[in-house]
């Protein structure tokens, strides 16, 4: 994916001493230019096109802009009840992720989203252990969110 | 008449305070350090966000530069706070920090054993 970012922008600055206009501008028609010829010759590449996981990163945080906020209407519910009807516990989760920054990414957005805290990573990197402010309904629901959050990482990475 | 972007500017404003307080509070009604972590790290993030937003906003509508370093901080702040609540949170778990009352406890159960080995021959070391 790194090298079809440099192929992209080689074929941008190719254009320009074409054009022999030296311009923002011209970079950028360039870089379309490019753009569709390299999606014309994708079988060539060993990677897949590399607008998809672009694409994927961009969605993936507007997701989490939006879970931020509900995160955050949650615990006011929870804080500025009259009564604190809570019930909170550690639950282990276990994650089909590989490689470390994507094992991190998905400890920050669960961290940021509703209800749940990442306390501990087991050593073999399978397990995240993970606080929930409400155990009953935090258990199910929690975990079909980190599913999709799961596959979101796995859309960008793949 | 009230410009629209003075509407936004007072709103964001607004809205990162009344988050900031909520976080504060929070760390007074909450009764353990755990909840007090989830806390800390959603409402004292989303309050701090929109606050810089809000001085995005103003300063690129009032005086018309677009100030950078704001937006870095916005970056940061984001990137961080995660990291630091789960950090204090691990680091009470490990000192034996007792929960609230917590109804289902796996971490205690099966990876305290295997790391509490490993810390005797830390300490033996």
């Amino acid at each position: 994916m790194p090298f079809q970012l440099m192929l992209n922008a080689f074929l941008a600055v190719l254009w320009m001493f074409l054009s022999n206009s030296f311009t923002t501008s011209s970079f950028i028609v360039g870089y379309l230019l490019g753009l569709i010829a390299m999606f014309a010759m994708r079988r060539g590449f060993s990677s897949r096109f590399y607008l998809g996981p672009v694409i994927a990163l961009v969605r993936l945080s507007i997701r989490f802009l939006y879970e931020l906020v509900v995160a955050n209407i949650e615990v006011l519910a929870v804080i500025l009840k009259p009564r604190l009807d809570i019930q909170p516990g550690i639950f282990a989760y276990e994650t089909t992720l590989k490689k470390n920054w994507e094992i991190t990414l998905l400890s920050m957005l669960i961290t940021l989203t509703p209800g749940t805290l990442v306390v501990d990573i087991s050593d073999d990197n399978k397990t995240l252990y993970i606080h929930a402010l409400h155990m009953p309904e935090a258990d199910e629901a929690v975990a079909a969110i980190r599913n999709s959050f799961e596959k979101a990482i796995l859309e960008v990475s793949r | 008449m009230i410009a629209i972007n003075e509407i936004f500017v007072v709103a964001f404003a607004l809205i990162g305070a009344f988050f900031s307080i909520v976080a504060a509070l929070g760390l007074i009604r909450l009764p353990d350090i755990y909840t007090r972590a989830h806390a800390a790290s959603k409402s004292a993030t989303l309050g701090v966000m929109s606050i810089l937003i809000s001085v995005i906003i103003f300063f690129v509508t009032e005086e018309g530069l677009f100030s950078s370093r704001t937006f870095l901080g916005i970056l940061f702040v984001l990137t961080t706070a995660p990291i630091g609540s789960h950090l204090i949170a691990r680091a009470a778990y490990y000192s034996d920090v007792p929960l609230w009352k917590g109804s289902v406890q796996d971490d205690l159960s099966k990876n305290k054993e295997h790391v509490m080995p490993k810390k005797r021959v830390n300490r033996d070391n």
